[in-house]
């Protein structure tokens, strides 16, 4: 579908001749904000978790189709990358899990002044590393 | 489609500058967005270096005085210099306010200043605000009711039911919360914007309006609402400390409601 704004992209010169405007700035000019950091972290880590679960699903089914499979992913997922990629794996999903309380919180309509905002901002950041840390302490102690 | 590039045409150049007057203690540079219609160029940041000890308090005098003093050609909208009527909205260091509102000495270093974020540029720092003005015009922001007024007054509110559009009336339509969020940069030709949409719930929440239940329903939509993913970018910057983004919540609640 065309974009309707497009017509509003001409406009006309002292003359009165046609000419193409130009876009004002956006991305290249606005601040990141932590309202709109924890909003495209929360899309980001969406995606993440979608290419996780093919991770964990690979993981399953390599365990249903043998041990020489199994062995194979298996040794992947535990060597330092593997680690490295699990535990992008957690924390993208525990981001993903504090800050959808966050938007279920918004939903009830609450937490929507700015300082509300902030400070359940910061505290999703924190919860999601906080929670990574002690699930890989936990891991790694019971491995 | 969200394209997060600027297209070829509107990369943006660097200027001339202009010095400061000689013997001038207290200097400020303010890098400003230019664009001429005439010249067919591509846009450019010029610089200006301001003598604070000779200018105004706010980045609007700033701008005030280069236009007198410095450059005449440089174009932008300002009217009441005083923050209610919303002519002077653009983004000053990173994010959307009033130039009148503004202190200088809040912004580190140099000023930038450049027009409302993703929107046709008219000339300089003027966007034009078409499509944002048509869209306020889709809620029919006026109050529609079947019964008559009483014939010896007008239409009464409690006190509780006027206190419902506090933090609504006062939206001066700047449109500094819809060009910073970045559903409306993406979207905003279908997405109605925090804006749009705050007017739009001033009047759901209006005691006196009878089309609740219309409103809403032309607000039923995959794009004109619920393009809204709770950014909150609009709140954060809105100048005149409103919040659109909880007039939206508001607003997504009363669709569940009303679902049963």
């Amino acid at each position: 579908m065309k974009d309707v704004r497009e017509a509003l992209m001409v406009g006309r010169n002292t003359e009165g001749k046609l000419v193409r405007r130009p876009l004002s700035p956006h991305l290249q000019v606005y601040k990141p904000q932590l309202s709109s950091a924890t909003s495209i972290f929360h899309r980001g880590t969406g995606v993440a978790l979608g290419a996780g679960t093919l991770l964990l699903t690979a993981w399953l089914v390599s365990a249903a189709a043998g041990d020489a499979a199994f062995s194979i992913v298996q040794a992947l997922l535990a060597s330092w990358i593997g680690l490295l990629v699990l535990m992008g794996f957690t924390l993208a999903l525990f981001y993903h899990f504090c800050n959808g309380m966050r938007h279920l919180f918004w939903d009830s309509g609450r937490g929507f002044e700015l300082e509300a905002m902030h400070r359940n901002g910061r505290m999703v950041i924190a919860g999601a590393v906080v929670l990574t840390v002690v699930f890989w302490f936990v891991g790694f102690l019971v491995w | 489609m969200a394209e997060f590039t600027l297209p070829a045409n509107s990369k943006v150049g660097v200027g001339k500058t202009y010095k400061a007057p000689a013997g001038a203690k207290r200097v400020k540079e303010f890098k400003v967005y230019r664009w001429n219609p005439d010249d067919g160029k591509n846009p450019v940041t010029d610089t200006y270096e301001i003598d604070l000890d000779t200018c105004g308090p706010m980045v609007l005098d700033a701008i005030i005085k280069i236009k007198n003093e410095i450059d005449a050609s440089l174009t932008f909208r300002r009217s009441c210099r005083e923050g209610i009527c919303g002519s002077c909205a653009m983004n000053i260091d990173g994010t959307n306010t009033l130039a009148c509102l503004k202190p200088i000495d809040e912004v580190k270093g140099a000023v930038a200043i450049s027009p409302l974020p993703h929107m046709p540029v008219v000339k300089d720092l003027i966007p034009d605000l078409s499509q944002a003005y048509a869209q306020y015009r889709s809620i029919e922001p006026w109050l529609q009711s079947d019964t008559p007024p009483p014939p010896d007054g007008e239409r009464l509110q409690s006190k509780e039911e006027r206190a419902e559009l506090d933090g609504l009336w006062e939206c001066i339509l700047c449109f500094c919360c819809s060009t910073s969020c970045p559903s409306y940069w993406w979207n905003g030709d279908r997405y109605l914007g925090p804006a749009v949409l705050m007017a739009a719930y001033r009047w759901i929440a209006d005691s006196r309006d009878e089309r609740t239940g219309q409103r809403l329903d032309s607000l039923e939509d995959p794009f004109k609402l619920y393009r809204c993913h709770t950014i909150m970018n609009c709140t954060q910057t809105c100048p005149k400390g409103l919040n659109p983004a909880k007039a939206i919540g508001k607003v997504k609640q009363l669709m569940l409601e009303r679902q049963g």
